[in-house]
């Protein structure tokens, strides 16, 4: 069951970024904001997880969420960072309401690859379409915080603190829903799917649930990603994106809602210094440390505090 | 006394083997049922028939007047009708606490309890106590307290057919079928451990369906006996009569001593 002292383990997280973020160098303050927008896709992936499915198509709602954003701001000229970030939470909330009915009938590696499919899909259709400047994407205008554009020293912290506090909030929502009966089902839909039935619950429905919250945490991700980078394009629904993320997801362990945003620091952390070391070979360093959580934490990063607590 | 459930006319074939055939039973509220008959002589079908997870090519299941035949199997439970399994069905990786907490939530869940928006502890319907509550009381009932924190893959085979059934509780069924509750338990644990069960269950004034091979348990325990082979019933009646039946003594009872004479003769010419 989910950590007990994540609320106020959350809030002293949030309160220190708040806090440091004036004083860090800007490339710390966008390396936080990218960890905090993936965190968000993986929180979403730790949720199926504990029902036992792997998504291997998580970058369509990461995605969806990217160009709802982009899209907004091009077509309607809507700046606003958290209107985007709501937006683009609600597009693939959407897309994943109506995807789930076909979704939620599926386990194991047909959910898998369905997900995969339906993500390369969305890569094919928006690598055909012109109109949103098909490989290349499309640039992302500036964004505003309730209608002010911070001067440019300020846009970082600014961007990085409003996606603290929507990850604050959407970690807290994640960690309250999970001590709800729907939310406690998921080791249980994991374990034994025929008694959850017997027991007069609907499987597929917490099923379709979970996955409905996942895509939009994935979409709030995807548009926070596209306003910081301040560009989309389809490589964002590809299946190295989607990848990315399930490394993360076990790189972190489902064992808190604060692994994911930890797992995905520590990945932004080996990327880039592994990139600035070896720009050629960079992708060697990442696998390595992944086969050294997989052997020494099988349960991810987050087991360590698991095990000093229980020392 | 009014018929809680009724099934009439029941038919269901897999290909060409019947599994039941004109299958009519009317059980009364508050009675207990014992379904004997050998292997593959439909009882676990009728079972499955009754809770949804099979559904008969012919006839009608109605519970309390309501037609039942076409509904799922949490629809079934939800109305008040569980079951167990002859092979347990637990959570494998939980503890036995956690595996009671599971099934309550779901309960709290059907309820509109202890959603989202919900504060403070909600209480199960039917107790009217706090989750975590219950299922120290319902461990408590079926003598499983002591293994609250193991995890159910590690139980014993006894223990586990306990938590399976202990888990059908939590929704306060009306009506509970028991598929083989004392298979893989020792003959000498079998009476304290129906004994154990039928109190537990019986103290809720559910209507018990078991079914059992172990005739001196079904003659002890059941009010009223089906007897079953070949997909039929061919005996429904009081212990001491059904098992006395002719029938049900050459194809139930006496089913499996046949079988060895007709081994030990040979083949005749």
């Amino acid at each position: 069951m989910s950590a007990g002292h994540a609320p106020r383990t959350l809030a002293l997280i949030l309160a220190v970024i708040l806090a440091v973020g004036p004083f860090a160098p800007q490339w710390i303050l966008f390396l936080l904001t990218i960890a905090l927008a993936k965190g968000l896709v993986v929180l979403g992936l730790m949720l199926l997880l504990r029902c036992g499915l792997v998504s291997f198509g998580q970058a369509l709602y990461y995605c969806i969420g990217a160009y709802a954003a982009g899209m907004l701001g091009r077509y309607l000229g809507i700046r606003d960072l958290v209107t985007l970030m709501l937006a683009g939470m609600a597009a693939a909330a959407f897309a994943a309401w109506v995807l789930g009915f076909l979704l939620a009938r599926y386990r194991g590696i047909f959910f898998g690859l369905l997900s995969l499919a339906l993500s390369m899909i969305l890569y094919g259709l928006l690598l055909k379409t012109e109109a949103l400047g098909s490989s290349d994407g499309f640039h992302v205008l500036p964004s505003t915080l309730f209608g002010v554009r911070p001067a440019d020293a300020w846009v970082r912290y600014a961007v990085l603190a409003v996606a603290a506090v929507a990850a604050f909030i959407a970690a807290l929502l994640v960690h309250r829903y999970l001590d709800t009966p729907l939310g406690r089902l998921a080791p249980a839909i994991k374990d034994n799917e025929i008694r959850v039935e017997y027991m007069g619950a609907s499987a597929r429905y917490a099923i379709h649930v979970k996955y409905v919250i996942a895509a939009a945490l994935a979409g709030l991700g995807g548009a926070l990603a596209a306003t910081t980078v301040g560009h989309v394009d389809p490589e964002m629904a590809y299946w190295t994106t989607s990848g990315e993320f399930i490394f993360i997801t076990i790189l972190a362990g489902t064992g808190s809602v604060i692994a994911p945003f930890l797992g995905a620091l520590i990945f932004g952390i080996i990327h880039t210094v592994a990139f600035g070391l070896s720009p050629n070979t960079w992708q060697m360093v990442l696998g390595a440390s992944l086969l050294a959580v997989i052997v020494f934490l099988p349960n991810g990063l987050w087991s360590v505090f698991r095990r000093r607590k229980a020392a | 006394m009014a018929a809680i459930l009724d099934a009439q006319g029941l038919n269901k074939s897999f290909g060409a083997v019947t599994a039941a055939s004109d299958i009519n039973v009317a059980v009364e509220k508050d009675s207990v049922l014992g379904l004997i008959g050998t292997n593959g002589a439909g009882k676990t079908t009728f079972i499955n028939m009754i809770t949804g997870y099979l559904k008969p090519d012919r006839g009608r299941i109605h519970y309390e007047g309501r037609d039942i035949t076409a509904l799922a199997p949490r629809d079934i439970t939800r109305i008040g009708i569980c079951r167990s399994f002859q092979i347990p069905q637990l959570y494998a990786s939980l503890t036995a606490f956690e595996n009671m907490m599971i099934g309550i939530g779901v309960v709290l869940q059907n309820a509109g309890r202890g959603g989202f928006l919900s504060r403070g502890q909600p209480l199960v319907p039917g107790y009217d106590l706090p989750a975590e509550e219950v299922a120290e009381r319902l461990l408590e009932r079926f003598g499983l307290a002591q293994y609250r924190d193991k995890n159910a893959q590690v139980l014993p085979g006894g223990v586990r057919k306990l938590l399976d059934i202990a888990l059908t509780m939590v929704a306060k069924p009306k009506i509970l079928l028991l598929d083989e509750p004392t298979s893989g338990v020792s003959a000498e644990e079998k009476f304290a451990i129906m004994e154990m069960i039928m109190k537990a269950v019986r103290a809720e004034g559910t209507t018990v369906l078991f079914v059992e091979h172990d005739m001196e348990v079904v003659s002890r325990f059941a009010e009223r006996v089906l007897a079953f082979y070949d997909g039929r019933i061919i005996a429904d009646a009081p212990p001491e009569q059904a098992l006395n039946d002719p029938e049900v003594k050459r194809f139930v009872v006496g089913g499996a001593l046949q079988k060895l004479d007709e081994a030990q003769a040979g083949p005749r010419a």
